[in-house]
């Protein structure tokens, strides 16, 4: 995203933007794959083969219940650790 | 119906009350333009609210009503289908993120359109994005006052008209009091309710029921299919379940009501906060209010309408008294979802039609009349029509999303994202995308085994690009 040709310099802030919405879209990727690969790869079986995990089936509870929890561990080392701080207001970057 | 539960929700309500009063002191109070603040609250949301706020609005009756519902019927692959919704949580802040932020104060944008019509420089955007979200939330928001009224009259016995006018009043009063700031607060109120109100049902369900194990047996002893990821007559398939990451998910970006949350928060920090809280939040509530409908299935067999099991097996399960506090919570969902609508409805009417092109020299006074007295007729106007719903309402709101996210996915993202973008872009988007969604979902549903919004969605991308590949040369000239 380093283009000279616009005339406009690019808002340093927006690089910090671009790359969390990245990092957004990987997330989206990982969650829907874990969930996916976990609900289909053992819950095709036949039920009778089914086993359990806290009572319930463990391809639920690996896609769902485990599933959030990896979800919500990694958004939180996420924010923490490589989120940005920036400001909204315009004068950015200028002293006041 | 008892007492107890009548007068949990009569303090809710009067609670709500309380807090619309008290906000419209504080906005009164502040020195700010009045758009901003009844609209927005003045981008000052920190980063609990926001996430609340968020929660609150998308998780409607929909999810409060029908998704336990349709657990009870499908079963834990219907709880795997609504936990798509978890990513809600997390990507709309990431996507829309500081970029819109920045751009939304840069733009002095109010709504979603405000930063359409900076950000595209044109007319006909504007009037199509107004027309859309007057048509399709007008009518969702419609079709909630009607599911309002109806639990509404399942506690309390009341007939339906009466339910809907006591819904009306309160949820007109305390919009046209409070504004957005007032919505947002009670936001945070009904979400804090749902989100307990969730764990403390789900846990009076699975002790009622003897224990998830013993639960689980009784599921398969009645319809195996039941305890497998395709429901109970094997009919959600991997491609049909999956495509609700788009509808419901990440999706969700495109809604208004949820992008005019994602620019009003106050910093970094607040956004950071709300990342985690909103995770968090709609992942349990999500997680917990569907599973409830599949646990309560065993315990309360053989119900006529499904729709009904969460207000029933809360009944059932908890204490009169607890039962009519965590009661409050669906309504709650429904109350904070109308009004978000109600609102952004009458920000399209106000903001974006009359001051931009019918009266742009309009004082604040006038603004201030105008946007209250809209307000009061769309409500009333809502009322009437949920008095009788028509089948086209019903229709139209079936739709109502998927509609909005065609139409507005595109022109939002590459706006935000893509430089080149430019307004012929957004136009072919939002109008292929709108028509292919109707067209679609009429008479080809659900198209390879996807659901409707899907195809819609791609072919609004492509459109978008090919539209600005052909004009891009043509504007570049213009702006030199």
């Amino acid at each position: 995203m380093d283009d000279k040709k616009e005339p406009k310099m690019e808002d340093p802030r927006f690089k910090i933007a671009n790359r969390e919405a990245i990092i957004g879209v990987a997330l989206v990727v990982f969650n829907f794959l874990w969930w996916y690969g976990f609900a289909y790869g053992l819950g095709s079986g036949p039920v009778e083969e089914y086993s359990y995990i806290l009572g319930l089936p463990a391809w639920f509870f690996y896609s769902c219940v485990l599933g959030l929890a990896v979800m919500i561990i990694l958004v939180i080392i996420i924010v923490k650790g490589f989120l940005k701080e920036v400001s909204f207001e315009d004068d950015w970057g200028q002293k006041k | 119906m008892n007492t107890p539960v009548l007068m949990s929700l009569l303090i809710f309500i009067v609670l709500i009350f309380i807090i619309g009063f008290w906000s419209s002191r504080q906005m009164s109070r502040r020195q700010g333009s009045f758009l901003h603040e009844y609209f927005l609250g003045s981008r000052e949301l920190g980063g609990f609210i926001l996430a609340m706020t968020m929660v609150a609005t998308y998780g409607s009756a929909s999810s409060f009503l029908g998704g336990p519902g349709a657990a009870y019927t499908q079963g834990l692959g219907w709880v795997l289908l609504a936990m798509s919704q978890v990513a809600t949580g997390y990507f709309v802040l990431l996507i829309l993120g500081k970029k819109f932020a920045i751009m939304a104060r840069k733009y002095d944008a109010v709504t979603l359109i405000d930063f359409l019509k900076k950000r595209y420089e044109s007319k006909a955007v504007v009037l199509i994005s107004a027309a859309s979200i007057i048509i399709f939330l007008f009518s969702a928001m419609a079709a909630q006052w009607v599911g309002g009224a109806y639990l509404i009259e399942s506690l309390t016995g009341l007939t339906y008209t009466s339910a809907l006018f006591i819904f009306a009043v309160a949820v007109l009063i305390y919009v046209i009091i409070g504004g957005f700031r007032a919505v947002v607060v009670t936001d945070t109120v009904q979400g804090v309710v749902m989100f307990f109100g969730t764990i403390i049902i789900l846990i009076g369900t699975i002790i009622a029921g003897g224990g998830i194990t013993n639960i689980m047996n009784d599921l398969v002893a009645e319809n195996p299919n039941l305890v497998t990821p395709f429901g109970h007559d094997g009919g959600l398939t991997p491609a049909y379940v999956s495509s609700f990451w788009i509808l419901v998910g990440v999706g969700v970006v495109a809604l208004p009501q949820v992008a005019v949350r994602a620019m009003s928060y106050k910093n970094a920090k607040a956004m950071h906060r709300a990342l985690i809280v909103g995770t968090i939040v709609v992942g349990v509530i999500m997680l917990g209010m569907h599973l409830i409908g599949v646990f309560a299935r065993p315990i309360l067999p053989g119900l006529e309408v499904a729709d009904q099991v969460m207000p029933l097996i809360t009944m059932e399960v908890l204490p009169p008294w607890l039962a009519g506090i965590v009661l409050a919570a669906p309504l709650a969902a429904i109350m904070s979802t109308v009004d978000s609508l109600l609102l952004l409805v009458s920000s399209a009417v106000v903001k974006d039609v009359y001051i931009n092109y019918i009266k742009p020299e309009a004082t604040e006074k006038q603004v201030k009349r105008a946007s209250f007295s809209v307000t009061a007729v769309l409500g009333v106007l809502v009322f009437a029509l949920a008095l009788s719903p028509p089948d086209l309402l019903i229709w139209l709101n079936l739709f109502a999303f998927g509609g909005l996210e065609a139409a507005f996915i595109w022109p939002l993202i590459f706006g935000l994202y893509w430089q080149r973008g430019n307004k012929w872009g957004a136009l072919a988007s939002m109008i292929t995308g709108v028509t292919s969604y109707i067209i679609i979902h009429q008479f080809f549903p659900n198209p390879l085994g996807m659901h409707s919004v899907v195809l819609p969605i791609l072919i609004s991308f492509a459109s978008y690009i090919i539209a600005v590949l052909l004009t891009d040369k043509h504007e570049r000239q213009i702006a030199v």
